[in-house]
């Protein structure tokens, strides 16, 4: 039989979440901000990359294959 | 039985000079070809076109004296071509930098010396780039469309018995290369050649397939084509040539592409597959299946009910499943066989159960994620020239400017080899193909090879007439048949006197 502060211990649970519950909320918050963020980053990197894509795209013309 | 796959991959590079008002594609991709050539001037052989009269073969080799001129000035023959002591072969074709690998014996190997091709692409364009004034630079892209309707190819070759009817290629295999592309596309924005509207599609060529059979790679572009130069004894052997499939940054692509096709074509020389798969419209098939990003279309087939593109495919690997069990004991390289099949399967359900899941392993859907990615970032339509560019710079080689690459560079991209493996391969060959006697002969021997082919090696050793060694059969000339006698000549002339005494012993 649980004593009387056990019980009242998991009824706390109910209402307010356990310290190692909200760790993992924040940690699943915080590796999503975190792939988040590397995701912009990359897209930075991708832009970077785009520069004067107009011109060169346009340009970008392959004959003669195979 | 049927053989064991030699196989290799022929991939023709983009090529562009970035920052100059216009540019010689030829003169530009000669320079390339050139700089990496130049590292090494002590070979010098040039590649040989004559076509090989049928000889006696003892052991795969046979010597006899030839023609001085052979392979020498041939008026055909390109100006640049460098014979890789990795076996494979370097060149200018047309207006592009040409890598074949060398043949190999698995589709493990295969990945590893496609991905050298890229180093050495790679390192051709730093030498090169050093004779162009800033700020121009080389960028040379693993694609197969410029995005206006000119293609250019990627082809694979599968050695295939002889025996083996072509009709029942052509009826086995078509289905198969129809539908390869849910896992083989590298991803294309916008449609070309005439193809329906598309905002992205799953593979580069498939626009460019109108006709079911035929010889022709440049018009009117067969699925099945026929091109039959086996490039060895053309009693025993054909020399597929497939000519759909997209050039694949991803090693897995190449690795699933290739692994695929060659177990495939052994259940078609071994009867397994005949002509239960056959489609009702192949064509029209390739461009609708390349439009059908969520895999809900389905295809009138002549034998059976209509089939989606996967479920035609999981029939193919089905069947695989057994048969790469069956035949555990007759491939050297079962594992990877057995790998191929297990990953295929896994592929062909993440497809349809949720294809982003391999945003990290096909091209087509690494491509899609990051440019629709890139298009909610900034609102952007499907046609922008920034989406156009994304797709294009995915395929540039260059480590710090190829999107690929930094995808990699960033953790992004499963590989399935290591960087070293792929380092290794730029100079040595495979060890268990006919690459294994011509790549060592080009590394111990380089001033004496005068000439080469994929089927045989010319020798100059200034004593003597020159000498013809034929390598008539794509699996012999291994390291385990030929590597002693290698390493026991000092000289070329001893490596000859070798071979010769070896022949009359085993005529």
């Amino acid at each position: 039989m649980p004593k009387p502060e056990q019980k009242q211990a998991r009824r706390d649970e109910k209402v307010r979440e356990n310290p190692e519950q909200i760790e993992n909320k924040r940690d699943i918050v915080e590796k999503g901000n975190a792939i988040k963020e590397d995701i912009d980053k990359l897209l930075d990197e991708i832009d970077e990359l785009l520069e004067d894509s107009e011109e060169f795209v346009e340009n970008y013309i392959q004959r003669g294959g195979e | 039985m049927a053989l064991i796959k030699a196989m290799g991959i022929e991939t023709e590079y983009g090529i562009a000079v970035r920052h100059a008002a216009d540019f010689d594609p030829v003169a530009a991709s000669t320079m390339v070809v050139n700089s990496y050539k130049g590292r090494d001037p002590r070979r010098s052989a040039t590649w040989n076109y004559e076509e090989e009269s049928p000889l006696m073969d003892a052991r795969g080799f046979m010597s006899e004296v030839v023609n001085p001129d052979a392979g020498a000035d041939d008026e055909a023959a390109p100006a640049v071509n460098d014979i890789l002591t990795n076996g494979g072969r370097y060149y200018v074709d047309h207006a592009h930098p040409e890598y074949c690998t060398p043949e190999c014996s698995n589709a493990r190997d295969l990945v590893i010396y496609d991905k050298a091709g890229e180093l050495i692409l790679e390192m051709s364009c730093r030498l090169a780039e050093q004779m162009l004034e800033e700020p121009r630079e080389l960028a040379i892209y693993k694609n197969n469309s410029d995005g206006k309707g000119h293609s250019y190819g990627c082809h694979e070759n599968y050695l295939v018995d002889r025996k083996t009817p072509f009709q029942s290629i052509v009826d086995g295999f078509t289905p198969f290369l129809v539908t390869r592309q849910v896992f083989a596309g590298a991803g294309k924005v916008g449609a070309e050649n005439g193809g329906a509207h598309a905002d992205f599609q799953i593979a580069q060529r498939s626009d460019f397939f109108e006709t079911e059979v035929g010889l022709s790679t440049m018009v009117d572009r067969p699925i099945i084509n026929t091109r039959d130069e086996p490039h060895a004894d053309e009693k025993l052997y054909r020399r597929f040539h497939v000519i759909v499939g997209d050039a694949n940054m991803s090693e897995f692509a190449t690795y699933l592409k290739a692994g695929t096709a060659a177990i495939t074509l052994q259940m078609i020389e071994d009867g397994l597959i005949r002509d239960q798969f056959k489609m009702r419209e192949p064509v029209s098939a390739m461009r609708a299946v390349s439009r059908d990003l969520d895999f809900e279309r389905d295809y009138a087939m002549e034998h059976m009910r209509r089939l989606s593109a996967i479920d035609i495919q999981r029939r193919y690997q089905r069947l695989a499943e057994q048969y790469v069990v069956d035949r555990r004991n007759v491939d050297q390289r079962h594992e990877v066989n057995a790998d191929v099949v297990r990953q295929w399967g896994n592929t062909l359900d993440l497809l349809e159960s949720d294809a982003s899941q391999l945003d990290r392993r096909l091209d087509w859907v690494i491509k899609r994620s990051w440019l629709t990615a890139y298009r909610d970032r900034y609102d952007l339509e499907w046609t922008n020239h920034r989406m156009r560019m994304l797709d294009l710079q995915y395929h540039d080689i260059r480590p710090r400017a190829g999107i690929f690459y930094r995808l990699q560079k960033a953790g992004r991209i499963d590989r399935i080899i290591s960087q070293e493996e792929a380092i290794h391969a730029i100079s040595n060959p495979p060890l268990d193909t006919r690459a294994y006697f011509r790549g060592t002969c080009l590394k111990r021997f380089p001033e004496a090879v005068h000439a080469a082919s994929w089927n045989s090696l010319i020798f100059d050793t200034n004593e003597r007439d020159l000498r013809m060694i034929p390598m008539l059969h794509p699996l012999r000339g291994t390291r385990t048949m030929v590597g002693e006698m290698l390493q026991q000549s000092e000289t070329p002339t001893q490596l000859l006197e070798y071979i010769e005494s070896k022949s009359k012993v085993n005529p």
